[in-house]
């Protein structure tokens, strides 16, 4: 097993070279054109470990491990490389299988996944071991059978082996060894973000400074996580003139909670936030697990989620059912919008040329009642067919309130709102749900394609609330 | 009994090892086809330029604004073809095309400095289409008579009498959906010439040897002058055993006309676009059973997805009617085939190749009859199992047919299954909205290449002085376990350790002449040109030793200083089969390989979705050459079968708008695989023990396809966890992929107690019949084989 080194630091000068350490050797990023991915990147370095099997963040043969703030300390985060843009890693830590350890000298996870039969073409193989290892490293996770989220593996593909030896493998992992190099890197702080401005990319160090650079370039490509943008570059051939990332601005990496408001930081990944607010919000804590894998929440954003406006998202329909708001943010202040009038048509919002999203607030006290109920091809990671968020407040029987969000059903996100004018004001029993659910099923235009026909959508639509009332009681 | 089949004592076959590359592939350092472009200085790349037609005339071409683009170098179209503008072996597949046949076809390649000059240049070429009408849905290939090639019929007894005769008759239609391989790994091939122009490229092929013979063809060379090596692949699943011909033969021909190495990778959208996939079928059949609920007679006509060109469609329609009997003796039989030609991509090889379709045919013929004939479908199924002493409707005798018995009896015991079911039956009453159901289904499988010129195999086994043996062998590894296996082969042969052998990438130039490593055979078949060599070595070495029972370094050194050859090319055939496709009549198979299933299913009334509990398994691979190797074949190739029955969902354009042709399901966020989700929660999987079989290497038998087929016991409980939302005794049609929508629809019509779906008496829905100006099966290798024959 091979000790993660520490990035070779240019002395004495004030902004660094773009560079990003990979298996502790620091690798220049000087003449890497914007839309390079940092999987081509390390590629090219003669590392030959992470694979592009799909090149849209879907089969996890990419993945690579990155240093990422936690705490005081750092978390190996596994990422997609094939969509994050090789800049937007400047200054950071990447470890890849073959930083790990080698053919001689086997990482744990490397060496149980070897012996269980976990390989067969070993194609998929590096990138399974980085969210392995990531999941290894997990502080304070038990060890043992049940310690193991298997989750963690759920954005890698396996065409062979079909996944038991796998899962085998990954529940058999037991503590890391004391002074294990990697778990002793992540008790000190990860790489802060480098500031980097090279031609056709930059990352400004703080949201004034990158409000400015967008009114400079409206034309550009505003990127945080890159899991949208990241396929657009790869399997579209999008160029953008200017790439300004946004991902590690500080204004839009809080977290607070007030009396009245949970305010998320557009910038947070899905991951951050989902371990950030546990199961303060019952109802987000119903979507995450639902949401892509643990590859793309490591990366994704919260703000960028809602910031691309896909129809198909899943989280839009959860805050349109908790009534968010966002806050945008440009040169001219802060302005605050509902969600539910954020989205204007198929991919296009309200935001204006050189206008962020910066937070996303939930108001609080939350509805006591909510469920989010994703209807897909395949039980985890794939894209909805439809979903539905339902938040209600029921008071002596009665519902007082409603939100239904909806996805898939329609060219923007959309709200239920003939289905809650039915609910509200009404008990809450088997009538009620029938009545809201004949209207419910007629909610939204939704349209045949490849991922379900018009009628499974409505009538996915229609018994939504009747499966949540024979699953749950609410009282 | 034969001496290939016996095991010595304290053999290195039977062991369970990992995967012979296992420290390389976790570790990052195996290397694919496409690792070696960054060890591959002045590379160029190479990038298509697709149809957005599904059938179009190109009236015009005009590469020039390509060339002005910065960083192309070359554009590559018919005109620099020195050979044969062809990619196939019939003839029916031009590589520079003047008419396109399917969207997504290349009409020319962009050769440049960077993948991203060649894409922007790709873009600048300038193409004039005439669009022509087009086939897109089988349905509509057989409305329009739209038909490529033989059309067999393989015949018993007599089916009208049988059907006459028999006391229930009933008559359906089932469909069922291609897949594609999604192999990680897309199609990528390497070519440079070497000194003397000979061309060397590196591929990631299942078949070496035809490989060479297009790229020499296109080149107009002899094969000798063109080396083909395969390192390895990232999956193959028979995705790899004639499409990447074409991709090789633009890159050498790239690397000719600039003398510069040239990589063509494809990405996963070209891959998914350009590249054929498994057979969608759609079979009409009458089906007859006496009183007993014993089959009587059956009648099909079958017609697979051929796509724009013939490829593999005849062999894998070949194999899919000598499957239709799966386990089950049927004595009275008519079943006729046809490959519908259709504006698509070229349908081939996929892991079981055509079995896994003829055999759903009748699985479903029984999951829907046993409803209507009051029987329980696992009693319908076990009641006609073969016995001994029967044959298959094209005249081979089922031997061993007692195994399907035995693991269908262990599977019942080891899963619990008649206390499961009752619990179940108690779970279902207690539930209106979520239902269970387990269902158990058989597996038979032919081993051996349906054409027998291919049941051949060479080696070439290396002894060098240090005692240290390298093998090679005419078989590619995709991820199956074969050089793990091949190592234990030569290690148990030679009476050597393990770590003494090591494997040596897959190249024509060291054995010639290969078959694609493919229908399962290949441990069979390279095994026992690998034993050949070895015992050919050995016998050498024993007359050294004369008696002394040297240790073997010694053994080695003292046989080179006495000047005796310590290498040898090793040959196998198969012996006792033969084959007449014209009459679909013979012993294709060595031997069949059995397996048995039970899984079940949870079904969400509300929304169809559904998940797997648990699944048991027993599965005949003979004397196991490899354990760890052989389960994980059984296990990777049940959840694959998995994914084609239950998630993996094509999905064409077939509207007349203008994506008409389009695959709408390009890419892995529209394409869904199994993920670790439908993993079932529990997995059990035995190897059916006393399960030797003579005449195979070290007693074993094959594995790579037939487990496939075990995932038929999921959709049968799915079908049955469907019936379930309905009266007692209702038959459910299921479509092919049961994605939740189509598991929804099923409730549905359970729910409403709709049974349409089957024709009760006769005449019933009557299979088109076959044409008797029909042309007979000469599948493309019985063509060229009966050409050099005439030669």
């Amino acid at each position: 097993m091979r000790a993660p080194g520490t990035p070779a630091r240019a002395e004495g000068r004030t902004v660094p070279e773009p560079q990003i350490t990979v298996n502790g050797q620091s690798r220049p990023l000087a003449g890497v054109p914007a839309h390079t991915n940092a999987l081509d990147f390390v590629r090219g370095l003669g590392l030959t470990g992470a694979k592009e099997g799909c090149a849209e963040g879907e089969c996890g043969a990419c993945a690579v491990l990155v240093a990422r703030p936690d705490g005081d300390g750092s978390r190996w985060t596994p990422v997609n490389a094939c969509l994050v843009p090789a800049l937007a890693l400047d200054g950071q830590e990447v470890v890849t299988a073959e930083g790990l350890g080698g053919p001689g000298d086997l990482h744990p996870v490397q060496a149980g996944l070897a012996e269980a039969g976990g390989s067969q073409c070993g194609y998929c193989t590096p990138g399974f071991v980085c969210s392995m290892a990531a999941e290894y490293y997990r502080p304070a996770r038990p060890p043992g059978p049940d310690g193991f989220d298997v989750h963690a593996i759920g954005g890698n593909l396996c065409r062979c082996t079909g996944y038991r030896p796998i899962r085998d493998a990954a529940c058999a992992l037991g503590a890391p060894p004391a002074a294990d190099p990697f778990a002793e890197r992540q008790g000190r702080p990860a790489p802060g973000p480098a500031q980097t401005r090279v031609d056709g990319f930059a990352r400004p160090a703080d949201l004034a400074d990158a409000l400015a650079l967008l009114a400079a370039h409206p034309d550009a490509a505003v990127v945080a996580g890159s899991t949208d943008w990241g396929v657009e570059a790869n399997l579209r051939g999008r160029r953008a003139a200017h790439v300004v990332a946004v991902d590690r601005l500080p204004e839009l990496r809080g977290l607070t909670t007030d009396a009245d408001v949970i305010e998320i930081g557009a910038a947070l990944t899905l991951s951050e936030v989902e371990a950030a607010l546990g199961d303060d919000v019952p109802l987000l804590a119903q979507v995450w697990p639902q949401f892509a894998s643990r590859l793309i929440r490591n990366s994704a954003t919260i703000g960028g989620n809602l910031a691309t406006a896909s129809p198909i998202g899943d989280l839009a329909p959860a805050l349109l059912a908790l009534d968010a708001r966002l806050v945008l943010a440009s040169a001219d202040g802060d302005r605050e919008v509902a969600l539910a009038d954020f989205f204007t048509g198929y991919r296009e919002t309200v935001l204006r040329p050189a206008e962020l999203v910066r937070a996303v607030r939930v108001p609080t006290p939350l509805a006591a009642h909510a469920t989010f109920r994703k209807i897909a091809k395949r039980r985890f990671d794939d894209i909805s067919s439809v979903a539905v968020a339902v938040a209600l407040d029921v008071v002596d029987g009665a519902v007082v309130r409603a939100r239904i969000g909806l996805g898939g059903v329609a060219a923007t996100p959309v709200r239920a709102r003939a289905t809650e004018a039915v609910l509200e004001g009404r008990t809450w029993d088997l009538d009620t749900v029938e009545a809201a659910s004949a209207v419910l099923a007629q909610e939204g235009t939704p349209i045949d394609d490849q991922r379900a026909s018009a009628a499974y959508r409505s009538a996915m639509l229609g018994n939504a609330l009747r499966a949540w009332w024979h699953e749950e009681e609410v009282p | 009994m034969s001496t290939l089949s016996d095991r010595p004592d304290d053999a290195v076959v039977g062991l369970s090892l990992p995967h012979e590359s296992a420290a390389l592939h976790v570790s990052g350092h195996a290397l694919y086809t496409d690792d070696l472009v960054h060890r591959t200085p002045h590379v160029l790349h190479a990038h298509p330029v697709c149809s957005p037609h599904p059938h179009a005339r190109v009236t015009r071409l005009d590469p020039s604004p390509a060339l002005a683009v910065d960083g192309v170098v070359r554009v590559l179209t018919a005109a620099d073809v020195p050979g044969t503008n062809d990619a196939g072996v019939k003839h029916d597949e031009p590589l520079f095309p003047e008419i396109v046949m399917f969207v997504g076809h290349a009409v020319c390649w962009v050769l440049g400095e960077t993948l991203e000059a060649a894409r922007l240049g790709a873009e600048a070429v300038e193409v004039d289409y005439e669009p022509l009408p087009a086939v897109v849905a089988l349905t509509e290939a057989i409305e329009a008579e739209s038909f490529q090639g033989g059309r067999p019929v393989v015949v018993r007894g007599d089916v009208e009498q049988g059907l006459a005769s028999a006391a229930h008759v009933f008559s359906g239609v089932t469909e069922m959906a291609g897949q594609e391989h999604f192999y990680l790994e897309t199609h990528a091939s390497l070519a440079l010439v070497d000194e003397g122009g000979q061309v060397f490229v590196q591929s990631s092929t299942q078949h070496p040897t035809e490989t060479q013979e297009i790229v020499a063809h296109v080149l107009g060379l002899d094969s000798h002058h063109v080396t083909v090596q395969c390192l390895r692949m990232g999956g193959g699943f028979g995705g790899k055993e004639m499409q990447p011909h074409g991709f090789a033969a633009v890159a050498a021909l790239g690397a000719v006309l600039t003398g510069r190495p040239v990589r063509l990778r494809l990405s996963r959208t070209h891959d998914m676009t350009m590249t054929g996939k498994r057979h969608g079928f759609h079979a009409q059949w009458r089906v007859g059973f006496d009183d007993d609920a014993r089959l009587t007679a059956l009648e099909a006509t079958l017609t697979s997805d051929g796509g724009w060109s013939l490829d593999l469609s005849e062999p894998v329609l070949a194999r899919a009617l000598c499957h239709v009997d799966n386990a089950y003796w049927i004595p009275h039989v008519r079943l006729h085939g046809r490959v519908a030609h259709t504006h698509k991509t070229s349908q081939t090889a996929f892991r079981g190749f055509g079995g896994p379709q003829g055999m759903l045919v009748i699985e479903d013929v029984l999951g829907r009859c046993a409803p209507l004939l009051g029987i329980d479908p696992v009693e319908l199924r076990r009641r006609n199992f073969y016995v001994e002493g029967q044959a298959t409707p094209y005249g081979q005798p089922v031997r061993h047919p007692e195994r399907v018995a035995a693991a269908w009896e262990q599977v019942l015991a080891s899963g619990d299954v008649a206390r499961r079911r009752s619990e179940i039956a108690a779970f279902n009453a207690a539930h209106e909205h979520t239902k269970r159901a387990l269902a158990v289904t058989p597996v038979k499988f032919g081993i051996s290449f349906n054409f027998t010129a291919f049941n051949q195999a060479g080696a070439l086994v290396h002894v060098y002085k240090d005692g240290s043996v390298l093998i090679n062998h005419g078989g590619t590894e995709m991820g199956q376990g074969l050089h793990t296996k091949m190592m234990q082969v030569a290690a148990t042969s030679l009476g050597v350790p393990l770590s003494r052998v090591r494997v040596a990438p897959t190249r024509t130039d060291k054995v010639p002449n290969t078959s694609a490593t493919a229908a399962s055979s290949s441990a069979d078949l390279n095994g026992g040109a690998v034993k050949n060599a070895c015992e050919q070595i050995l016998s050498r070495l024993r007359e050294v030793d004369a008696g002394r029972d040297l240790p073997w370094e010694e053994l080695v050194r003292e046989a080179y200083f006495s000047r005796v050859q310590l290498w040898a090319a090793g040959f196998y055939r198969t012996e006792g089969i033969h084959w007449d496709s014209t009459v679909m009549r013979g012993h294709p198979f060595k031997y069949f390989a059995y397996g048995v299933a039970a899984a079940e299913v949870e079904v969400d009334g509300f929304t169809g979705a559904h998940r797997t509990r648990r699944v048991d398994i027993v599965h005949d691979v003979g004397d196991s050459l490899s354990p760890l190797v052989d389960i994980g074949q059984v296990e990777g190739g049940f959840v694959q079968g998995v994914g084609w029955l239950t998630l993996e969902d094509l999905r064409w354009d077939e509207s007349s708008g203008p994506g008409r042709g389009r695959l709408t399901t390009q890419a892995a966020s529209t394409y869904k695989l199994p993920s670790i989700g439908e993993l079932p929660d529990e997995l059990n999987v035995a190897l059916l023990e006393h399960a030797h079989d003579d005449g195979v290497v070290y007693g074993s038998k094959a594995v790579g396809e037939p487990p496939l087929m075990l995932a038929f016991a999921v959709r049968e409980a799915l079908r049955e966890a469907a019936a379930a939302f309905g009266q007692e005794g209702t038959s459910v049609e299921l479509a092919s992929p049961a994605t939740p929508e189509a598991v929804f629809w099923a409730c549905e019509r359970a729910r409403h107690g709709a049974s349409d779906h089957v024709v009760e008496g006769l005449p019933g829905a009557v299979p088109d019949q076959p044409d008797p100006a029909a042309p007979a099966l000469h599948p493309r290798s019985e063509r060229a084989a009966q050409a050099a024959g005439e030669a």
